[in-house]
């Protein structure tokens, strides 16, 4: 491997910006939460680059650990997803819109 | 070559998520995700973490976006609810924002000597990394397996059938 350290995370930049954007643009709940598993994915890829640039293993057992955290996310979310769906019938962020006290 | 084979794999992993995040249909959205996802494991692969990219595929690929894929099979999204593609109107100014922020982190990024060393050859075998995660890092270990109870606990609270309306005040 003889890529600069600079190029990978600009790598990761570009990837978490992607998911920022899908995050900011969408509105459907599903690709809300495509946008964040994007942008976790940008995570895990500087910190892999930065395990290979310091020559530790930390960073690899850190992409291990989010791995854990985002199924946990992604399990609670999509039941919220569910959730949603049975509640009003739509997938569109915009339409949840109203408290209920 | 390997080096040839990491810009490679970025192109295709940037212009795999550039589609699913311009995809209307989510189902079309989900697998350019996980053409994306395989390109990233290819490349933790040449950053010397074999393991991590074998579980990037099998927990990330295999696993959260068949979970994804479940979800939006099992609502059955109708047509109807899709309503959204590029549109220019909303999506003009959020590329102008992303672009310009991308610019400075790129510009943040390369202004750090750090950023043109090379990164060595590096491979982390699968023992030395069970060494680690099962060694110092046990306690966060035990951390992330409360969370996932937590996680399976609020996903069965969330999934319980809706109380009746009229049972309300």
């Amino acid at each position: 491997m003889m890529i600069p350290f600079g190029h990978a995370l600009a790598f990761a930049a570009a990837l978490f910006i992607l998911g920022l954007t899908c995050v900011l643009a969408r509105r459907q709940i599903i690709m809300i939460l495509i946008g964040v598993e994007i942008m976790l994915n940008a995570a895990s890829l500087v910190f892999i680059a930065a395990s290979a640039y310091w020559q530790q293993a930390d960073g690899q057992v850190f992409v291990i650990l989010l791995m854990a955290i985002t199924a946990a996310e992604v399990a609670v979310a999509l039941a919220m997803v569910v959730y949603l769906w049975r509640r009003k019938k739509t997938m569109i962020a915009d339409q949840f819109n109203g408290m209920r006290g | 070559m390997a080096s040839l084979l990491f810009y490679i794999l970025g192109f295709i992993m940037l212009t795999a998520t550039l589609l699913c995040i311009t995809r209307r249909n989510p189902v079309h959205a989900v697998i350019y995700l996980v053409v994306g996802f395989f390109a990233l494991a290819l490349m933790f692969y040449l950053l010397g973490a074999p393991l991590v990219a074998a579980w990037e595929v099998i927990v990330y690929a295999g696993a959260i976006m068949v979970l994804f894929l479940f979800i939006i099979m099992m609502l059955g999204l109708a047509p109807q609810e899709l309503p959204e593609g590029p549109n220019w109107h909303r999506w003009g100014p959020l590329v102008l924002l992303s672009s310009s922020l991308m610019a400075c982190t790129l510009l943040l990024i390369f202004q750090d000597p750090a950023a043109t060393e090379i990164i060595g050859t590096y491979y982390l075998a699968p023992q030395e990394l069970g060494e680690a995660l099962f060694g110092r890092y046990a306690l966060a270990v035990e951390v992330v397996s409360f969370q996932l109870l937590f996680a399976s606990i609020g996903a069965y609270m969330l999934g319980r059938s809706l109380p009746k309306e009229d049972d309300e005040s």
